[in-house]
């Protein structure tokens, strides 16, 4: 395959950026996106040009590092990693043009990667369980109803990886604050917090600048792991319930 | 014949002994243990600090366990997010023995399955203490809110991995790994917002700083900006996972390296068992040469799919499901009928390679070198068929149970699984080896532990399935934060300044090298010699081995490591986000430790687990081990560049276990 690609290029967080335009030819197309990638990377290195940043660990889909936006949608659109995304699903000769995300609370640090630590401070915030170590009793001493314990697991599939935010016109968080919201509220263990968790996860999200959810639903859309638009009623849900009782701020 | 060779390539040293398991009867180590080790009263520990590298299960559980603890953590990971760690990525599940199936599963049986898995080259003390605590990591991840899988009456389901005949194997879907991780991040996370825990994210650690023989910090690079900082504290921990990436291509995270624990062993702690590596049997055929990772298949699939090659060679191209029963051979069945499909990984490894070098196997064929110089078409793949499981309990069941793992091999191949066979083949997939540790986890250097992956201690020459899990998550919830505190109770330790010798020439070694590997500018890319390496590891340190290959393969490093330091390319600049230098550091490594590798499995002259020479096999091609000349750890010593390295041997003592050949038919 032949490719023309049309590749976001910012020296640094404070740099100006632009597209640029490169060439690439002999891909296969068994072909990951990000082996493609590789490829430009080489060539550029062999050309003595710096070759493109861009995030990446697991290359199986699962630990969320990767993610660009590929011709306009996050992912490429594909209901999958950008990792997971082979080149047989595109033309040959194709254009594909190659961003990062982009949101406010995502600055840029160089190319293709952004900073993400604003979700790592809503999980912090609250998105947790609190039990030391030592302190559980037998896993059968609290059974779980498996439908529920299903939707649990359904939600905690998020990989944390940002492209609802990257989806969403608001540049929101909430599909990801409301899968671990959902995740931790759906299990017998998540109840004693469950509202005070909500109320602090929620404030954290506004407060690292993500917009709010006008239910467009993009995120859904482009969520590796299917995330339902239903986890955000949970969390409304939860936050309104929450304002009723007294605990936490 | 042993000594002329021991003359070339390394150098004698004494024997070790672990000294911190107590001599009593085996269900009485670790609780006598506990007992003896010296406590740090919790008023104390807030004085007291810990640096832990990586965020994995291992790490992530330990950095959570002491910060609850009341200790100061200073946590790194070169990932983005903690969350991130590789650990992520295990699919099957994890295994502890809670005999929720009343199938006589017990702490015995799961010490035994897992000593004769590792075909008796663990130690002894460490394996029983890892079944001992594996319920209560049940029990931890349930209360942490970790969705395992559950049947309808809201109990945990389990099923059955490699190598035993118990459900002992709790899951949560084909991302078990996922969910542990993420309990233990959320515990992370929890401290670090309690201020117990400090956490550096993409920052890499490049070199150990050890004061007056005691391990006081590290240095790392800032992968943001290239800044070289010295941190220190009163222990240093490690648990940065496996070095399975020295391969090239691996089921490794592109980012998994040995720096961490290398920069250790160069400062002086000792590397167990290098050669020890597992090749995952249920992995995705190679696709081509541009291809940068393989991707697993849990090994959970063969609890329902049944692996086959054709009977006759001519079979081969065939469109599997026009190939008629009796013309296929399901040989892992007809060869271990009592095992079957569930024999141990390296097992199923190897006599899938038999298939495919007798000409039986399918998928594309690539053209392979062979050792005469001449180049023969090799089809490198076997059939992982579910056709009779669809059958029995109907596609929605299957998808039930392994919907994600189908749907990523569909992704990746372009095939449906539901219709046509799996193909699968062989990849490198985890490292039992790693550094030396004593039963307290401490390594050779006082005051520096590893956990996890990193260390070598629970799976001897081979891990089963579904225990990675249980190691990293015993290691950092319920071992490492028993025994440090015994360490820590001689602390605090004097404060070592900025301007301490020991700090400025770990931070100066670090400058350096990064300075060196810019300046070259050759012609070659990092990656490229990576690729090299990869090949040369892959075809003489692979799943056999043979005295020959691998003095081939030391020289072979040898030339490589040589022209690496006159031809890499590495663009860019330090005071960078620099990908291609992070890289062209880890590259470094692995070629130093790929050496350290073949040279222990060349002085290995026996089969065992994982290490198959193929100079030592029974007659029926299965691996033979010399217990009477190989019963021992292999825990080398660095002697400086250039020097053979110094093979220190530590006994394994058999007390509770009888040795015996494993036999799996």
């Amino acid at each position: 395959m032949k490719l023309k690609l049309r590749i976001w290029r910012q020296a640094g967080p404070n740099a100006t950026g632009q597209m640029v335009d490169y060439h690439l030819d002999g891909v296969s197309e068994d072909m990951s996106f990000l082996e493609m990638l590789d490829m430009l990377n080489e060539q550029l290195t062999a050309e003595n040009k710096e070759p493109v940043a861009f995030d990446h660990d697991c290359r199986e889909g699962i630990c969320g590092m990767c993610g660009v936006v590929i011709n306009g949608v996050a992912h490429g659109g594909s209901a999958t990693t950008t990792c997971q995304l082979h080149m047989r699903s595109f033309a040959d000769n194709a254009t594909i043009e190659i961003e990062p995300w982009r949101a406010g609370a995502f600055p840029v640090i160089k190319d293709l990667a952004v900073d993400r630590t604003a979700l790592d401070r809503i999980i912090a915030s609250g998105g947790y369980i609190s039990s030391n170590t030592g302190a559980a009793p037998d896993a059968h001493a609290t059974p779980a109803p498996k439908r529920e314990a299903d939707r649990a697991f359904d939600n905690a599939t998020c990989i944390g990886c940002g492209a609802c935010v990257a989806a969403c016109p608001n540049s929101s968080g909430m599909l990801f604050t409301s899968a671990k919201i959902t995740h931790l509220a759906m299990l017998p263990q998540g109840q004693p917090e469950r509202y005070r968790r909500v109320k602090a996860m929620v404030a954290q999200h506004d407060a690292e600048g993500f917009g709010n959810c006008t239910n467009i639903g993009e995120c859904s859309q482009v969520c590796p792991k299917g995330i339902p638009l239903e986890s955000i009623s949970q969390l409304n849900r939860d936050l309104v319930k929450s304002l009723f009782k007294g605990d936490g701020k | 014949m042993l000594t002329d060779i021991a003359n070339q390539f390394w150098a004698e040293g004494e024997d070790i002994a672990d000294s911190k398991a107590p001599h009593v009867d085996i269900d009485k180590v670790w609780k006598t243990r506990q007992f003896s080790a010296r406590l740090v009263n919790p008023a104390n520990r807030r004085k007291l600090s810990v640096i832990i590298v990586g965020t994995g299960l291992a790490g992530g559980a330990a950095a959570a366990t002491l910060g609850e603890a009341g200790y100061n953590v200073l946590n790194f990971c070169y990932q983005d997010s903690p969350r991130r760690a590789h650990s992520i990525a295990a699919q099957g599940g994890i295994n502890a023995a809670k005999n929720y199936r009343n199938d006589n599963d017990s702490v015995h049986r799961l010490f035994y399955d897992t000593v004769k898995g590792g075909d008796y080259r663990a130690r002894e003390t460490n394996v029983y203490r890892l079944a001992e605590v594996s319920a209560a990591i049940i029990d931890q991840c349930v209360a942490q809110g970790v969705p395992f899988a559950r049947e309808y009456g809201g109990l945990l389901d389990t099923r059955s991995f490699g190598g035993v005949q118990v459900q002992r194997t709790f899951y949560a879907r084909g991302q078990t790994g996922q969910q542990l991780l993420i309990g233990a991040y959320q515990q992370l996370e929890r401290q670090i917002q309690a201020g117990t825990v400090k956490m550096y994210a993409r920052h890499e650690m490049v070199e150990l700083i050890v004061v007056d023989g005691r391990a006081r910090g590290i240095v790392t690079r800032n992968m943001l900006n290239g800044k070289i900082e010295s941190w220190t504290a009163d222990a240093v921990v490690l648990a940065t996972g496996g070095y399975g990436n020295v391969f090239f291509l691996s089921t490794n995270a592109m980012g998994c390296n040995a720096t961490a624990i290398w920069r250790a062993h160069r400062k002086g702690a000792y590397f167990g068992n290098p050669c020890y590596t597992q090749i995952h049997p249920t992995c995705i055929p190679v696709h081509g040469d541009t291809q940068s990772k393989l991707t697993l298949m849990s090994e959970s699939l063969r609890n329902d799919g049944r692996i086959w090659v054709p009977k006759k060679a001519e079979d081969c191209t065939k469109d599997p499901r026009q190939i008629p029963e009796e013309a296929r051979d399901y040989y892992l069945e007809r060869i271990y009928p009592a095992f079957g499909n569930l024999v141990p990984r390296d097992i199923a490894s190897r006599q899938a390679k038999n298939m495919c070098d007798e000409g039986r196997g399918v998928g594309p064929a690539v053209a392979e070198k062979q050792a005469d110089g001449s180049v023969k078409q090799v089809r490198r793949g076997v059939y992982l068929d579910f056709s009779d499981a669809i059958n029995r309990m109907g596609q929605e069941a299957v998808a039930n149970k392994y919907g994600n793992l189908f749907d990523m091999y569909q992704q990746i191949t372009g095939e449906n699984p539901y219709e046509v066979p799996m193909r699968i083949y062989p990849a490198v997939h985890y490292t039992m080896g790693g550094l030396w540790v004593d039963y307290d986890l401490q390594s050779s250097i006082s005051g520096l532990y590893v956990c996890g992956e990193a260390n070598f201690s629970d799976h001897g020459a081979n891990r089963l399935g579904a225990s990675a899990l249980m190691q990293g998550l015993a290691d950092g919830y319920f071992v490492l934060p028993n025994t440090i505190n015994d360490y820590l109770a001689d602390g605090p330790f004097r404060p070592v300044p900025a301007n301490d010798p020991a700090v400025v020439e770990a931070v100066n070694s670090a400058t350096e090298r990064v300075k060196r590997l810019l300046s070259i500018q050759g012609t070659k890319s990092v990656d490229a010699f990576h690729k090299e390496l990869g090949q040369i590891m892959w075809e003489y340190c692979g799943m056999e081995r043979t005295e020959a290959g691998l003095k081939k393969a030391i020289g072979l490093i040898r030339e490589l490591r040589e022209d690496y330091w006159k031809n890499v390319r590495v663009t860019g600049v330090s005071e960078d986000f620099n990908q291609a230098l992070e890289r062209a550091g880890r590259v470094a490594d692995f070629m130093e430790l790929g050496e350290l590798m073949c040279i222990d499995a060349l002085h290995r002259e026996e089969s065992c687990g994982g290490h198959f020479r193929a100079e030592s096999q029974t007659e029926e091609g299965e691996a033979m081990r010399h217990d009477d000349k190989f019963l021992y750890v292999a825990a080398w010593e660095w002697a400086g560049e250039g020097s053979k390295p110094i093979l220190h041997r530590e006994p394994l003592v058999y007390k509770a276990i009888e040795l015996k050949q494993r036999s799996y038919k």
